[in-house]
């Protein structure tokens, strides 16, 4: 079962993700986590992808969705703690340099600063 | 042939080389236990967990996109997996009742300007996951055809 929980660093909006990120099970938990963020006023969201078992391209499509929408509110969303097959995947569809990726989370909530 | 499959098979296949035959209801929900069975045909086979994922992955796209693109996302409508072991290749056919596409008629979402739309990437993922991809259409619908060479000569998952 995919769930997202959301907690805070400061300004930054932190979405743990866990489970499947695929279509009928990840992608609209993240659809609506992202939602409630940015209606709850936030501009910094790092999603934390580490406990994420597997994903295909709808989950792929749903992080493009996501960050589209975040950027288009003038906000920012970023990624961390990419687990191999996700960072194959993204690497496949060469969107490992459209987000902003990082592997340790200080160095990813200062870089909103 | 039962009523509700489909015509998978090319003349001429020797049934021993089937080895996973099943027809799904066009229906997400049914995705997981469908990757528990491509396990379990797989495992024995003496494929490492890379090799299992990269073929569940391209196989769940390829049944992603007979459900909703071939089958319009209609649950009465069959999706038809079978695994075969054809030679030195293993071979899977995912058929839906859709009238196929031209897969040069897609849009490629490596170029820039379809880099941020959300879909589209299923074919690629299958193209990069597989050693090779084809598509058949015919009077029944259309079958994605994926194949890998056994033999420790398979991609790895980086293009």
């Amino acid at each position: 079962m995919a769930r997202v929980t959301s907690r805070k660093s400061g300004d930054v909006t932190i979405l743990d993700f866990s489970g499947r990120l695929i279509i009928g099970e990840g992608d609209y938990p993240l659809r609506e986590a992202v939602h409630q963020a940015l209606e709850g006023g936030a501009k910094s969201i790092l999603l934390n992808l580490k406990d994420t078992t597997t994903i295909d391209s709808s989950g792929i499509g749903e992080l493009i969705s996501g960050y589209t929408r975040v950027t288009n509110r003038g906000g920012r969303l970023k990624l961390e703690n990419l687990p191999s097959k996700v960072q194959d995947i993204l690497q496949i569809t060469q969107l490992i340099t459209v987000f902003e990726i990082y592997d340790d989370e200080k160095d990813a909530v200062a870089s909103f600063a | 042939m039962r009523p509700n499959s489909l015509p998978l098979l090319p003349a001429g296949q020797a049934p021993q080389d089937l080895v996973l035959d099943l027809v799904l209801p066009s229906r997400p929900e049914v995705l997981e236990e469908v990757r528990d069975r491509l396990d379990s045909v797989l495992g024995p086979l003496g494929l490492d967990e890379a090799a299992r994922d990269r073929i569940g992955l391209a196989t769940h796209e390829a049944v992603v996109n007979a459900m909703i693109h071939g089958n319009r996302r209609d649950p009465g409508l069959p999706v038809g997996l079978r695994v075969l072991l054809d030679g030195g290749d293993l071979v899977i056919r995912v058929a839906d009742r859709g009238p196929g596409f031209d897969p040069a008629e897609t849009a490629d979402p490596l170029r820039p300007e379809n880099r941020l739309r959300p879909g589209g990437r299923g074919l690629l993922l299958m193209t990069a996951l597989t050693d090779a991809v084809g598509h058949e259409t015919g009077a029944e619908g259309s079958v994605a055809i994926l194949r890998w060479r056994m033999g420790g000569d398979a991609r790895n998952l980086h293009p």
